[in-house]
């Protein structure tokens, strides 16, 4: 038994040890994305069904670029966090370890893979 | 007094369906954590149809073909409906968040716009694009 008082271990982390960080990012993502995604939709709906010249063309614009670079990093960060709280929540041990880090590569990759696309597209 | 029973408490007990029914909080709070996880694979695929276009017309043509087969758009339409699901859900998170409709009626009133919004956007997006 650690010499500290209840108080003490608590104060600023809370029972994830990091305090209201992460829910301050889900807060501040949550309302990017709900301005973001709209839009989103919207721009990819328009992308889609074109021949690949017209994605091309499509994608060289700034306006849809910028956007979806944008939503896809604020998205996907969003979704890893999501994701990696449900793997918190309902797997433990090792496994959830393991798990936890699985979702953060596969987000980090489609992150890295999404700009890494767009910016074959755009230049 | 401090280590009570540390370690042998349940952990995030799973009771709906089995010790509790469902209700429109719990039903619609659970449908936002399972169109979270959905839209993640939505993003995957539309990463995967991004890197095909800059890659080369024969890597573009099959993942443009499978999302514009009739698979294809039944999983779109799948994938839309949960990402304006989400976006509902969270934009009710954060209305939570404020301090505001935190009662239950107010709760399950937000529930119930959040599918009937996310089916009507659904519904518009579709014929938008």
């Amino acid at each position: 038994m650690r010499y500290l008082t209840d108080r003490k271990r608590a104060e600023g982390l809370g029972s994830a040890g990091q305090g209201t960080h992460h829910h301050w990012q889900m807060m501040v993502g949550s309302i990017g994305l709900v301005l973001l995604m709209p839009f989103f939709i919207f721009v990819f709906g328009m992308a889609l069904g074109g021949t690949r010249e017209e994605v091309i063309a499509f994608f060289s614009r700034p306006f849809p670029a910028v956007l979806t670079a944008l939503t896809l990093f604020v998205a996907i960060s969003h979704f890893k966090r999501e994701a990696q709280e449900a793997v918190e929540d309902y797997v433990h041990g090792t496994t959830g370890k393991l798990l936890h880090m699985a979702v953060g590569a596969l987000a980090w990759t489609t992150i890295a893979a999404g700009l890494f696309a767009l910016v074959r597209l755009a230049l | 007094m401090p280590d009570v029973n540390r370690g042998n408490r349940p952990l995030s007990p799973f009771m709906l369906g089995q010790y509790y029914r469902f209700q429109m909080t719990s039903l619609s709070s659970i449908m936002v954590r399972i169109t979270g996880i959905v839209s993640l694979g939505t993003a995957v695929l539309v990463v995967l149809w991004l890197l095909t276009a800059a890659a080369s017309d024969e890597a573009f043509a099959v993942m443009d073909g499978l999302l514009r087969s009739v698979f294809g758009d039944i999983i779109l339409l799948l994938a839309t409906w949960a990402i304006w699901y989400h976006v509902f859900g969270r934009l009710r998170h954060v209305i939570w968040d404020f301090g505001w409709c935190l009662d239950v009626q107010t709760s399950e009133m937000m529930g119930l716009l959040m599918f009937i919004g996310a089916t009507v956007m659904t519904i518009l997006t579709a014929i938008a694009v």
